[in-house]
């Protein structure tokens, strides 16, 4: 493991692969929190801290308690509880330490325990045989991956408001034909070999 | 009362869709929907992981304090998940490399949650294993008509076998992410569309007034 490698599992997790754009990771908040810049930022921030953690959670214990035991087939049953847990603290501590984020967040944040963003990460980090530093490295830059797509989608919506587009593509699919174009732009960093 | 049940597990599948109506579940509709047969395997499995874990918290529904009741559903459903992700190891490798981790996945797929916490927390197994088939054959629906749509423009065939004459190239544009979103889109304005009329269509014949 160099750094290098680490740049290029970087680079490839926020822009290559990302995960709402390219691997369908996260749309649930990527769709409900991005209708104002401000809320997606907070969401993008607390997921990519979310999934940070989980990660470096979650790689203990599938190395230090599921495999010594032979218990790998319990992953994602272990993989969720840990993750739920985490939502949980990270709920309590954002409620005293900043109640306006966590009002603006609202149900979604409870939520981030669905968020297939961050099971995802931890199932892939285990898929892909990462240690414990490239796994942290992979899960915050694809969370960062996350946020920069949804602040990104926050600010194309509110344009949006403006927009004059056919009744029946109120909402959901107006939305979901930007996120396409938004992909399409991410399609292009297909191109870019790192490694 | 044997036709309330039979409108139930019908308005599942089309008025009250999961996907298509009610946006859940938004991660693996776009991602195995590249092909029908793909979708039909995700959806198959989905609804079984939901009848299953329907069943399961609408028996234990008087056991279960309230206070940590999200998380015992979790641990219900990632159970099954569990169970579903060995079998199809086991017995269709092939789908089950396919579909990678968008299997293990099904967790966190929020049909399951919400029918579990809006259904199964309240009602006897009985009309929740129903309404599990219904919700879930709901979404194996909406998977294939996306995936059908992806397959068909994608590569011109559908289960596999060719639809449209060899002259037709295929659009991979299609297969990508982007294909996804876009299709998704269209299909969602499509059935609100349809759903608008349905409405506009009733309230002139109510009151004559504009829809809304």
């Amino acid at each position: 493991m160099t750094l290098s490698s680490l740049l290029s599992i970087s680079l490839s997790a926020i822009l290559v692969e990302n995960f709402v754009l390219v691997k369908f990771l996260g749309i649930c908040p990527f769709l409900g929190v991005s209708k104002q810049t401000s809320t997606a930022t907070g969401m993008g921030l607390a997921v990519t801290f979310v999934m940070g953690v989980a990660s470096a959670c979650t790689w203990c214990v599938d190395h230090y308690l599921l495999m010594p035991l032979n218990l790998t087939y319990m992953r994602t049953l272990a993989f969720i509880l840990v993750i739920a847990a985490l939502v949980q603290v990270v709920e309590m501590f954002l409620q005293k330490a900043l109640p306006a984020l966590y009002q603006a967040l609202g149900i979604y944040l409870p939520l981030i325990t669905t968020n297939c963003a961050v099971l995802g990460v931890a199932l892939l980090n285990v898929e892909r045989g990462y240690g414990f530093i490239e796994s942290v490295v992979y899960a915050v830059t694809a969370g960062i991956g996350f946020l920069i797509a949804i602040v990104i989608f926050a600010s194309l919506r509110e344009r949006l408001e403006y927009a004059d587009y056919p009744a029946a593509f109120e909402g959901f699919p107006i939305a979901l034909v930007t996120a396409a174009l938004l992909s399409i732009a991410f399609m292009g960093f297909q191109g870019l070999k790192v490694w | 009362m044997k036709k309330s049940a039979f409108r139930e597990f019908l308005s599942g599948l089309i008025d009250n869709n999961p996907t298509l109506v009610q946006l859940l579940g938004m991660c693996s509709t776009m991602a195995v929907s590249t092909s029908a047969a793909n979708a039909l395997g995700m959806g198959l499995a989905a609804t079984a992981v939901l009848i299953c874990s329907n069943v399961v918290i609408s028996l234990l529904r008087r056991l279960i304090p309230p206070r940590v009741r999200i998380a015992a559903y979790v641990v219900i459903i990632a159970g099954f998940v569990t169970i579903v992700d060995l079998l199809l190891q086991a017995f269709f490798p092939a789908l089950s490399d396919k579909l990678g981790i968008y299997i293990p996945l099904i967790v966190v797929n929020c049909i399951i949650l919400a029918r579990a916490e809006s259904f199964a927390s309240k009602n006897a197994p009985g009309p929740s294993a129903l309404d599990g088939l219904s919700m879930g054959l709901g979404f194996a629906l909406a998977l294939c008509v996306l995936g059908g749509i992806r397959e068909l423009l994608g590569s011109g065939t559908l289960f596999g076998a060719r639809v449209l004459g060899a002259v037709y190239p295929g659009a991979a544009f299609f297969l990508l992410p982007p294909g996804g979103f876009l299709v998704l889109g269209f299909v969602i304005a499509a059935v609100s569309a349809l759903k608008n009329r349905h409405k506009t269509a009733k309230k002139s014949e109510k009151t004559g007034g504009d829809a809304s």
